[in-house]
């Protein structure tokens, strides 16, 4: 994402870019037939099935869709929280 | 032993047709047998853009309801004696041949020529498929344009879904000066972004038009770049390593070509 924001910054009028840019939205939405909204909706159950087995910082998970060449996957990170003194199973 | 090439793109208008026309000829000027066949039933156009139009009797439809022998209704092309036209009916529709039925006739043609090259018609319906069932190698065709690029996405998902992948890519229509620009997809952003493998790039050409409006391909025309990127595409369907050509003009451009297909991109 780091070139993305090169080119915000750099080269934002060049409707290429904006088309390569726009593109590569609609083309990882097309390829898994899995909308933004559900893909926020999953995050929320995730946190919530997560959240009750290990604490984490559910304001900082992120989840996203990453490829290599024409091959998708699903990318989630889940900061945990540091180990409390207290513990259950 | 004959090759089935089936060119398909998705999206309508981007150049299947003439793309399907011109790779025939360059390589039935090599000397290859190739037997063209027209899958847009309806919509027929490799007729005209071959010039063959008035010489047709039987069609695709024809065969398949056994209405004439297979080589009755292959046309031959009079300037190159190595090419045939197996025309697709124009007042019936997609349904009246089957997927099956187009397996069938090119395994008929496999001891026949070849080289058998199918025209698909746009869209992702019966067309389509009749069009991919009996390929060996299927190449899409798009323009450096957005709904052009998506739609490609979008079929080179449904080849690898019907195994009939990977699928080969040309780039039509593309025009260095707006790429230098910065407003028209590079080679490079459409193969970043599609990643499949380049089988040709082929820059707009006026003496592409003047090709249709004569019934005669560029692809015969020593001093097109337009046809010199379609003899260049046949030759690597052939197998041979040719080089693309330099619309940038600048050094670095096969450089960074060769560097993007090479997998994992950069």
């Amino acid at each position: 994402m780091g070139s993305f924001f090169d080119k915000i910054l750099g080269r934002e009028k060049k409707s290429a870019n904006q088309a390569k840019e726009r593109l590569k939205l609609v083309l990882i939405h097309d390829r898994t037939d899995l909308s933004p909204g559900s893909l926020d909706m999953m995050k929320d159950e995730l946190i919530a099935v997560i959240s009750r087995y290990v604490q984490i910082d559910s304001s900082a998970v992120t989840i996203g869709i990453e490829h290599n060449g024409r091959e998708q996957r699903l990318v989630a990170d889940i900061p945990l929280k540091p180990a409390g003194r207290r513990r259950r199973s | 032993m004959a090759k089935v090439v089936t060119v398909t793109s998705g999206k309508g208008g981007v150049g299947k047709t003439t793309a399907t026309a011109n790779v025939a000829m360059a390589l039935a000027a090599t000397g290859e047998k190739v037997v063209c066949i027209d899958a847009d039933i309806g919509l027929r156009n490799l007729d005209v853009i071959l010039g063959l139009e008035n010489r047709i009797v039987f069609d695709l439809v024809d065969v398949v309801e056994g209405r004439c022998r297979l080589k009755q209704a292959m046309i031959r092309d009079k300037r190159l004696p190595e090419l045939y036209l197996i025309p697709a009916a124009q007042t019936r529709d997609k349904t009246a041949v089957s997927p099956s039925d187009m397996v069938r006739l090119c395994d008929e043609l496999d001891t026949e020529c070849d080289w058998v090259l199918i025209d698909s018609p746009a869209g992702i319906e019966r067309g389509f498929r009749n069009a991919v069932a009996p390929a060996n190698f299927v190449i899409v065709i798009t323009n450096p344009e957005v709904s052009a690029v998506r739609d490609a996405d979008r079929i080179i998902g449904l080849i690898e879904a019907e195994e009939k992948g990977p699928a080969h890519l040309i780039i039509n229509r593309i025009k260095p000066e707006l790429v230098k620009r910065g407003d028209m997809l590079s080679i490079e952003d459409v193969l970043e972004l599609l990643a499949v493998e380049l089988l040709g790039v082929v820059p707009e050409d006026e003496k592409v038009l003047m090709g249709g409006n004569r019934g005669a391909p560029v692809a015969l025309e020593e001093r097109s770049l337009a046809g010199q990127a379609f003899r260049n595409i046949a030759r690597r369907l052939k197998g041979e390593e040719i080089p693309y050509l330099d619309l940038m003009n600048s050094g670095g451009f096969i450089g960074r070509i060769t560097k993007l297909l090479r997998p994992g991109g950069r």
